[in-house]
């Protein structure tokens, strides 16, 4: 789902960390993204791919993390691992789980082409 | 800006006057509403299928069914260490979620208890509201904000109440965000201590991801969709904090089954509050205008308490 709205906002995150790093060219983008956050990882790519033509990050490297989904399942009062959100707990098979982890949208790091040392000037 | 492939421009309105960066504020309540900083023009976005990235994930096919939710996780890049590496660690809606902070800040302040209402299209949701404003009268100040792709036929219908209404015409997006409903509260007579009901686009996918800066998402399930969307659906359902199954005045006719429809939605979210209604027939309606009081008391008394640790 609105792949689109999270490309640009990755896009908004890389420029502003590359203007204030002086960069003058991004090279990778490392992303976070949880298993139970529903985003579309192949949709994202291909958002990416639109959003970051033209942009200092045009070529760069796009690695997508993916993080398991863990919920606290209050039956068994302990962390288990979930695939979907409505998944039934692994041990006790009830759907008292609540989602623990696995929900994060993030920008994780990315790699900066070492740009002349020239802070505050990148347009 | 569609925000599903990208493509055609924003079209966005405000009350049907577009939403082009306006010179000077006019009455006719036109506003510019410009793309955030930095995003390429529109036409930059053209549907050039990109050529197949080497890691490309493939989606997984089953007889019957073609997956995009499965795949491997992917190989880190080669030759990330040979440029600087900059830890970030930004959650990607954390603009959205910023603006949203803001609008939780503005509504707390002047005591405004705001759900955001979601369902799939033709679930009901503005005769729902009509039919809440209307037995609030008297009792509870109501504004609307109403969020729709196209036309001003929603908000025409709350005006019709008395209630003040803001149609945010969203052009082919599918979702309000926080920026659009913080634009909103500066051309909407929003009462002190008022309920402010945001019915957002009809999709079950998209608003579920976007704070809007609400006390409550509220997601609605007519009895005439399928029992089964609380599974098909899940983000709407697990973001909601309470359920109204409405349309009950049809259930005799219907094989709809209320308590799978509800097992079904406390799969996703076991702590989910449900609520039967029939705007029609106006049963349930008392226990849902109970809980939109209480919510709109606490409000309004924790604004209260903040004026007086202020003065």
């Amino acid at each position: 789902m609105h792949e689109m709205s999270l490309a640009e906002g990755v896009r908004s995150i890389v420029e502003d960390t590359a203007r204030n790093h002086g960069a003058s060219r991004v090279e990778a983008v490392v992303l976070e993204i949880g298993d139970l956050a529903a985003v579309e990882v192949e949709s994202l790519r291909f958002c990416l791919d639109v959003v970051l033509k033209d942009s200092v990050a045009d070529g760069a490297t796009v690695s997508i993390e993916r993080v398991p989904g863990t919920g606290w399942c209050l039956r068994c009062a302990e962390t288990v691992a979930i695939a979907q959100r409505y998944d039934a707990c692994p041990r006790c098979g009830g759907y008292q789980v609540q989602p623990t982890g696995g929900t994060e949208m993030r920008v994780k790091e990315m790699a900066l082409a070492s740009g002349e040392p020239t802070p505050e000037k990148e347009s | 800006m569609c925000t599903v492939c990208g493509c055609g421009s924003g079209e966005l309105r405000y009350n049907g006057q577009p939403a082009r960066p306006a010179a000077s504020p006019k009455a006719s309540s036109s506003v510019g509403f410009k793309p955030a900083a930095g995003a390429a023009p529109a036409s930059a976005r053209t549907h050039t299928p990109a050529p197949p990235a080497v890691e490309t994930h493939r989606p997984t096919a089953s007889a019957g069914a073609l997956h995009y939710g499965h795949g491997p996780a992917h190989a880190h890049a080669p030759g990330l260490s040979q440029a600087q590496m900059v830890k970030i660690e930004q959650d990607i809606l954390g603009k959205n979620d910023r603006l949203a902070a803001a609008n939780r800040d503005w509504l707390a302040r002047r005591g405004v208890f705001a759900l955001n209402l979601v369902s799939s299209p033709g679930s009901g949701k503005t005769t729902l509201l009509v039919e809440t404003i209307r037995r609030l009268a008297g009792r509870l100040p109501v504004a609307v904000i109403e969020g729709d792709q196209q036309t001003e036929f929603d908000a025409e219908r709350i005006r019709a109440t008395g209630a003040p209404a803001l149609q945010i015409n969203t052009g082919k997006g599918c979702h309000l965000d926080a920026h659009m409903v913080g634009e909103a509260f500066a051309r909407l007579a929003i009462p002190p201590r008022s309920l402010l009901l945001i019915e957002n686009v009809g999709n079950l996918v998209c608003p579920a991801a976007f704070d809007l800066g609400e006390a409550h998402k509220v997601v609605i399930l007519s009895v005439t969709e399928g029992e089964d969307k609380p599974l098909k659906y899940p983000d709407m359902f697990a973001a909601a904090d309470l359920m109204l199954l409405s349309k009950t005045d049809l259930l005799p006719h219907l094989s709809f089954d209320v308590q799978r429809a509800i097992d079904f939605a406390r799969r996703v979210n076991p702590g989910l509050r449900v609520l039967q209604l029939s705007s029609t027939s106006g049963e349930g309606f008392d226990a849902w205008l109970d809980w939109i009081a209480d919510g709109a008391a606490a409000a309004s008394a924790s604004a209260a308490e903040a004026v007086e640790t202020q003065s």
